[in-house]
């Protein structure tokens, strides 16, 4: 067993935020160390759509950048296919849609309103039952699970090490600052520590004084049988989220969303449930020559939000080398960035290449106390299987 | 002002599943423990719903569903109306169950088994998802008992996709309830019970078992077995593996004998044959136990990977039961039917006391499986390094995706990719996996390796078994790779028929529909409150 000494940055959390800070990190010849209590990008961040096209946010335009070049950057394909096309099955969703060409396009980037017969066009397995569409010349998609596995090993390449199946207990704390993570292997002693451990953020970061708030959920993903390749893999809309892999399966989510009670040590189950027949009727309604396509698989992820939904990349206040990450059940798409993010305020202090001051924690300094039962981001079923 | 007392209504919080028809017990498989269990539910005068996938179309048969049938079977079986009469007739607790007031649904199959737990607790109860081919619907059930039978072991080898390579139990269930084998001269590989009794029903049916081909010193399988094979003038060859397949379909098979290390030495032999029987392990059918989340562990003593069953055969969730080959498969078992029907009696018998106790029927005592006779971990290894490992060639262990083993240990990205020159690329299950023990699924998300439609039912003991030698791992180490549902594949069209909450229509989104998620950076207020940031109206995800 490798012995427990200590690293000048330890990442807590495998999943893709904390992967991608560690790559950022070790391709500059920092001693990097994450530590995963499973497996690299077994949770949330190897379970999603894949989708690259985040326009709301600050790391956008870092996102773009990143993106067509990160299969010669980390040395692993990624998979990564430039471009999505949304498609609209009535006026609201096409009305609902349209922000999205609002917002790239104040940054720069252009969108085509499509017609039904740019539709036919772009789009082989779509039918002639969409009101519309749009051609969003940004943003792509790539594989989760092969990117995530890529910077595994691109931090491995550069000297970084990955400690798999490691639980964090806790911090020891000396003056202000943080100098040891306690680990299932002993204390791992550290000169910054950075939280990106998904669901388990808001616990880890209130043991050191300042409490992300998030709440954690379920959501569920199918994937079909592979079909033809379309000239553009990156279609969905109609409610759902996803792509066509370079294999040529459909893989949609989509759909009601379930919260779920504070999570204890383990981690938390993750059921599919018959939700599988409504995210397919969709995927049939998005392309009905793809209506005989049989699905093979169902799936479920467990994701954390903030109050507002939007990510955390901040210092802790409470200790002077802590770093705090949750991109707030967005989080694959954006990792180029985010983990670049993250590099800058270990390194730097502060993030300089866009300005993330919407991610900062001070935002929730007026929040309720009791922010989730306002929002009903309540487990409600299994309140009620309590009682029972 | 938000109340406190809303819910979310993008969650599931105030959705249904509507199940459009419920049973006390659900019985999923209508084979020998399967009827019995219905027929003893019946008889205790609990109304009973059997579903069988059987007899599956000739077409899907062709898709080695759901059992590797390799092709194997002959005309006879594309007849639907004869199949069904050849498939009743061949199993006489069918017309029992029939007149018994069972309802048996043969040709309904089913593809998912839920209930309500941590993560999902707005399930109703636990339900089941059945197909007829064409609609997809649920039914809700007071108690399940799975009896979901058996499957074999996939083995790679150059040729063994090839028409004619098939599963035992798919040729002994071709042979003996359809009538419909079609290879009539087959070499068998391994020596287990299960295997043996398969040739005995192939030669019962007036083929002919040219060679056993065992590439362990001995017959691991009851010797008894294996002389009555023998006279039934099959050639024994110990020590042996089948190097090739020879032919676009199976014409012979290149057998040649092994050493200690599993590498083949001397001179290869020629038998002409028009098929190959897989027979080298039988394990439980435990997809849908396994993706309902009932607890299950390597069992030697039940073949492998079977569901974790207390004495009365329930399994770690407390209204599904196991009953049958699904529930442990051991020699004894397989050669005495009676053992099967004890545990679907104890099942029901378990059933009828959970629901007050009232008619309980004595129930016969508890089944214990009886000590493995051979070492199956050491003998399906034996199996995998001889036949896949040494390999010549590089033959496919995945068909549906079409992976080596080589690209398996490596980790390889699928070939489409275009990466097979990369030599950055160049990495091992010891890097993938550092310190630890390898997880199949991790490899299976790389190589894709059993992501296919057949859902690695061909490939993934084969993958466990090549894990555990490069690792140098015991087998019952590996993790089972995960079985998720729908465990047979359903068309878009039929799952999207499965009904809709209004609710879960009406505010359906394709992320949390959160405003404040989507609000463009530059409009994003200072502080964030849940009465001034929430947002209202409309809102899509992006």
């Amino acid at each position: 067993m490798e012995e427990a000494r200590g690293a000048a940055v330890v990442i807590v959390g495998g999943g893709v935020t904390g992967l991608s800070a560690g790559w950022h990190l070790a391709q500059e010849g920092v001693d990097v160390l994450v530590i995963e209590k499973g497996m690299v990008g077994w949770e949330a961040s190897g379970r999603n759509g894949g989708g690259c096209s985040h326009h709301h946010s600050p790391l956008f335009l870092e996102e773009q950048r990143l993106w067509p070049m990160m299969d010669e950057l980390l040395g692993y394909p990624t998979e990564f296919q430039p471009k999505r096309i949304r498609l609209a099955f009535s006026d609201a969703q096409m009305t609902l849609y349209a922000r999205a060409m609002r917002n790239a396009e104040r940054q720069g980037f252009r969108t085509d309103v499509l017609d039904r017969d740019d539709i036919c066009e772009l789009v082989p397995l779509a039918g002639d039952n969409a009101v519309g569409g749009y051609f969003y010349h940004f943003g792509g998609h790539a594989n989760p699970h092969r990117t995530l596995q890529g910077y595994a090993w691109a931090i491995e390449d550069h000297g970084g090490r990955i400690w798999q199946r490691c639980a964090v207990q806790g911090f020891e704390t000396s003056g202000g600052r943080v100098t040891g993570v306690r680990t299932d292997r002993g204390i791992v002693g550290c000169d910054h520590v950075v939280i990106a451990a998904g669901p388990a953020t808001g616990a880890l970061s209130a043991m050191l004084g300042q409490e992300v708030p998030m709440a954690a959920a379920r959501a569920e993903m199918i994937v079909t049988e592979p079909l033809p390749l379309m000239p553009y893999g990156g279609v969905d809309g109609n409610g759902l989220y996803g792509r066509q892999t370079l294999r040529g399966n459909l893989a949609y989510g989509g759909g009601p969303h379930e919260w779920l009670q504070a999570e204890g040590e383990a981690a938390p189950p993750k059921p599919s449930t018959p939700l599988m027949g409504a995210i397919g009727r969709r995927v049939a309604e998005l392309f009905p020559k793809a209506a005989h396509a049989r699905i093979i698989r169902s799936w479920a992820g467990v994701i954390e939000n903030t109050p507002d939904g939007r990510p955390v990349i901040d210092r802790l206040a409470t200790v002077e080398n802590a770093t705090v990450a949750t991109l707030s059940s967005v989080g694959f798409g954006l990792s180029p960035a985010s983990g670049r993010a993250i590099r800058d305020l270990v390194v730097d202090g502060a993030c300089g290449f866009a300005d993330i001051s919407s991610f900062r924690l001070e935002r929730f300094a007026d929040l309720e106390p009791n922010w989730r039962d306002l929002q009903g981001w309540k487990a409600r079923a299994a309140e009620e299987m309590e009682a029972a | 002002m938000p109340s406190a007392d809303a819910y979310d209504p993008k969650s599931v919080a105030g959705k249904t599943v509507e199940p459009s028809e419920r049973a006390q017990v659900l019985v999923i498989g209508a084979g020998r423990a399967g009827l019995t269990a219905a027929l003893a539910a019946a008889q205790s005068g609990l109304s009973a719903v059997v579903v069988d996938e059987n007899p599956v179309s000739y077409a899907t048969m062709g898709e080695d569903v759901p059992l590797h049938y390799g092709q194997g079977m002959s005309a006879a079986s594309r007849n639907g109306n004869a199949a069904m009469e050849a498939f009743v007739a061949s199993e006489p607790l069918i017309e029992q169950a029939f007149e018994s007031g069972v309802d048996l649904r043969l040709r309904t199959a089913c593809w998912g088994l839920y209930s309500p737990g941590p993560g999902a607790a707005w399930l109703p109860g636990t339900v089941a998802g059945l197909t007829d081919g064409e609609r997809s619907w649920l039914i809700g059930a007071e108690h399940v008992i799975v009896a979901a039978g058996r499957r074999d072991i996939g083995l790679a080898f150059p040729g063994w996709d090839k028409p004619g390579v098939m599963g035992a139990t798919a040729a002994r269930m071709l042979a003996a309830r359809y009538g419909a084998l079609e290879p009539r001269r087959v070499v068998l590989l391994g020596t287990t019970a299960e295997a043996l009794e398969a040739a005995l029903a192939i030669q019962a049916a007036g083929g002919e078992v040219v060679a056993v081909v065992e590439q362990a010193t001995a017959p691991v399988g009851p010797a008894d077995l294996v002389a009555a094979v023998v006279e039934g003038g099959a050639e024994l060859l110990l020590g042996h593996v089948v190097r090739e397949v020879l032919g676009a379909s199976v014409e012979a098979a290149l057998v040649s004998a092994v050493d200690v290390d599993g590498r083949a030495v001397g001179e290869e032999r020629r038998i002409p044959c028009d098929g190959v029987v897989l027979g080298v392990g039988a394990v439980p059918v435990i997809d849908l136990l396994d993706a309902l989340g009932c607890a299950t562990a390597f069992q030697p003593e039940r073949g492998g990977y079977a569901p974790v069953v207390g004495p009365d055969q329930r399994t770690s969730i407390r209204n599904v039961f196991a009953v049958g080959d699904c529930a442990g498969i051991w020699a004894a078992k397989s050669r005495d039917l009676a053992v099967a029907d004890a545990e679907a009696r104890r099942a029901v018998a378990a059933i009828l006391g959970d629901r007050g106790g009232a008619g309980v029927e004595a129930a016969p005592h508890a089944v214990i499986p009886e000590a493995p006779a051979y070492d199956i971990e050491a003998y399906r290894l034996g199996w995998v390094r001889a036949s896949v490992v040494e390999a010549r060639g590089e033959p496919p262990v995945c068909q549906c995706e079409d992976v080596t083993a080589r690209e398996l240990v490596e980790v390889r990205p699928p070939r489409y990719l275009g990466w097979t020159q990369e030599r950055r690329n160049d990495r091992s299950l010891r890097a993938l996996l550092g310190e630890g023990l390898p997880h199949p699924d991790q490899v299976k998300r790389l190589t894709r390796a059993g992501m296919g439609p057949c859902q690695g039912r061909r490939c993934r003991e084969q993958v466990a078994c090549l894990l555990a030698l490069q690792s140098g791992e015991r087998l019952a180490n590996v993790p089972l790779a995960s079985h998720r549902a729908p465990v047979r594949p359903i068309p878009l069209a039929s799952a999207g028929q499965l009904p809709e909450a209004p609710a879960q229509a009406e505010h359906w989104d394709s992320w949390f529909g959160m405003h404040a998620q989507w609000t463009p950076f530059w409009e994003t207020p200072a502080r964030y409150t849940v009465a001034t940031g929430r947002g209202s109206g409309p809102v899509a995800s992006e």
